[in-house]
């Protein structure tokens, strides 16, 4: 196996694909999105749970390929706690990562670093960032489902 | 014609083997490697490879005869016009058109089927059905939704059974006087089902129905005649055919095309303009507006001589070689569900992996330089039947070979163990 290919489907990552963590949906959630991907059909739904401008729960349902779901599942840990306006720092930092762009400002990302493998599947980049449009998508209260393609 | 799989099977018998090793080296691509592996492309239903001859003609129209066709009296613009024409009569030669006027060149299946869509159906009204099936590619499907809110015509779906092979008690049922036009595919893209043809010609023709065939698949695979199918309209593109990207045919009836108002205007469409109305060229003029694909058709033309001269039959055998040898293989292989297991298919294997996303397949096998399609293929409602997101589909070609097939399944144990 390449070294890119056992990068990208890290111990971690086969995982969370497996037994995604916040999986399901969250009956008290304050807002909502959907975010779709027509070319790969992977489709979720996230629910965040915000009080006080602090995501105090983050869950998502939905179908996707491995490297979609792990994002998910990853992404729902670290904004457990997490205030809103560091969330997008969050998600900029991660497309930061994915594009090959970081700066030595940017927030780390903790465990979401096993996602950085993903950098080298172009085709793959749009699974890995579905969950975090979805994400800003539901901070902004947008009733468009989002796409990526 | 070949109107039953018995036929086919029978023509394959006394077919010729392939030399594929000999033909190989017709496709320079083939000789590339994938991150230093050979290429081994499964992704035929998609595109197939060009052979070096189909990539000749097109350069030595550029480097030799470039001009515009049809209305130049210089040197350049008359070879142009008869390699381009040349082009035509290998078309309906191959199809076994009764003429020429017959044949529309375009852009491709999709346009092919948007001129049917949009033209023929300006003699629509509303209430009026066009019945497809459930098995259709998004453009044999969009372009009859597209209509019904211009024209208010009704679209009719016939179902298909779990094999993936079309219902036809309730196709004939869905069959009425309303029925204005049936579009339906010859060979399914997602499944490689092939339908009836003449059975189901035979059933809307009774029904009062124009017939369209979406042959997109086909042409690459099947004997076409479509004298003896009888059927209206029959639609490919070039480029499924081993011929360039950006062509296509429309073989229309002769009657009905020139009962049928233009598709687009513009130059070379017209017999007579003036600001009070103009006139319109003679078939198959009428529905060829503008500049063609000059280099493009007359690659068309190549890719037809290089597939006749190989011969249909041989290739059909080759390929249900391929796929018996794969599908036998798939039938072993632990947590893979086949997608579409119709009696009479051609070299298409849809499946999926138990707990596996085809995309996550699909890069994994791309590291191995294999190239396969993960997705949906543009048949949603295909997906919708199967409860299935997506799927993985392996498509085969005439240059494609055993060893091939088993580099799929050895990269499909590897996706496995990645998983495990």
């Amino acid at each position: 196996m390449s070294a890119e290919l056992r990068n990208l489907y890290q111990e971690v990552i086969v995982d969370h694909s497996r037994r995604p963590r916040n999986f399901g949906p969250l009956p008290e959630a304050s807002q909502q999105a959907e975010g779709f991907n027509p070319l790969s059909g992977d489709q979720l739904v996230l629910y965040l749970q915000v009080a006080d401008g602090i995501i105090r729960e983050a869950r998502f349902e939905g179908t996707g390929c491995a490297i979609s779901t792990a994002s998910a599942s990853l992404m729902t840990e670290a904004l457990k706690d997490c205030p809103t306006a560091d969330a997008e720092a969050l998600f900029a930092s991660f497309h930061a990562m994915l594009a090959g762009e970081r700066q030595a400002t940017d927030r780390p990302l903790g465990k979401l670093e096993v996602l950085a493998g993903v950098r080298e599947f172009p085709s793959r980049i749009k699974c890995a960032t579905l969950a975090w449009h979805t994400l800003l998508a539901a901070l902004h209260h947008e009733n468009q489902p989002v796409r990526t393609e | 014609m070949l109107n039953t799989a018995n036929e086919l099977k029978s023509l394959q018998a006394v077919a010729p083997a392939l030399d594929v090793e000999r033909l190989r080296r017709d496709f320079p691509i083939l000789r590339r490697r994938i991150d230093g592996q050979p290429l081994v492309y499964l992704d035929n239903a998609a595109t197939s490879q060009k052979p070096q001859v189909v990539i000749d003609a097109e350069s030595h129209y550029y480097a030799h005869c470039n001009a515009n066709i049809h209305r130049g009296v210089h040197h350049l613009s008359q070879e142009a016009t008869e390699a381009y024409e040349a082009a035509r009569d290998r078309v309906r030669d191959f199809i076994h058109a009764p003429d020429r006027e017959e044949i529309v060149l375009t852009h491709g299946t999709t346009e092919s089927i948007n001129l049917v869509a949009s033209s023929y159906g300006q003699g629509l009204q509303a209430g009026d059905e066009i019945l497809v099936t459930e098995m259709e590619h998004h453009s044999n499907i969009v372009p009859w939704q597209l209509l019904g809110q211009r024209r208010g015509t009704v679209l009719r779906v016939a179902p298909i059974n779990d094999a993936g092979e079309l219902d036809i008690e309730r196709f004939a049922a869905l069959l009425n006087r309303r029925t204005r036009l049936v579009a339906i595919s010859h060979m399914s893209n997602a499944l490689g089902s092939i339908n009836p043809l003449a059975t189901l010609i035979e059933l809307a023709h009774r029904a009062g129905a124009v017939i369209l065939v979406d042959g997109a698949q086909a042409v690459a695979h099947l004997p076409v005649d479509v004298t003896a199918l009888d059927c209206d309209f029959y639609a490919f593109s070039g480029h499924k055919l081993y011929g360039p990207t950006g062509t296509g045919v429309l073989y229309g009836r002769r009657a009905l095309l020139e009962a049928m108002p233009p598709y687009q205007g513009g130059g070379d469409m017209i017999r007579q303009v003036s600001f009070a109305g103009s006139s319109w060229n003679d078939l198959p003029y009428k529905f060829e507006a503008g500049t063609p694909n000059i280099a493009g058709g007359i690659g068309l033309g190549a890719a037809i001589d290089y597939v006749r001269k190989i011969g249909l039959p041989a290739i059909a055998a080759h390929e249900a070689d391929l796929l018996a040898d794969a599908t036998a293989q798939a039938l072993a292989f632990p947590g893979l569900r086949l997608i579409g297991t119709a009696r009479d298919k051609g070299a298409i294997l849809s499946f999926t992996l138990d707990g596996i996303h085809p995309h996550d397949v699909g890069t994994i096998l791309d590291t191995r330089g294999i190239a396969v399609r993960t997705g949906h293929h543009c048949a949603m409602p295909v997906m919708e039947h199967f409860a299935v997101p997506a799927t993985v589909r392996a498509s085969f070609a005439l240059y494609n070979t055993r060893p091939e097939v088993d580099a799929l399944f050895r990269g499909l144990r590897q996706v496995q163990e990645v998983f495990a």
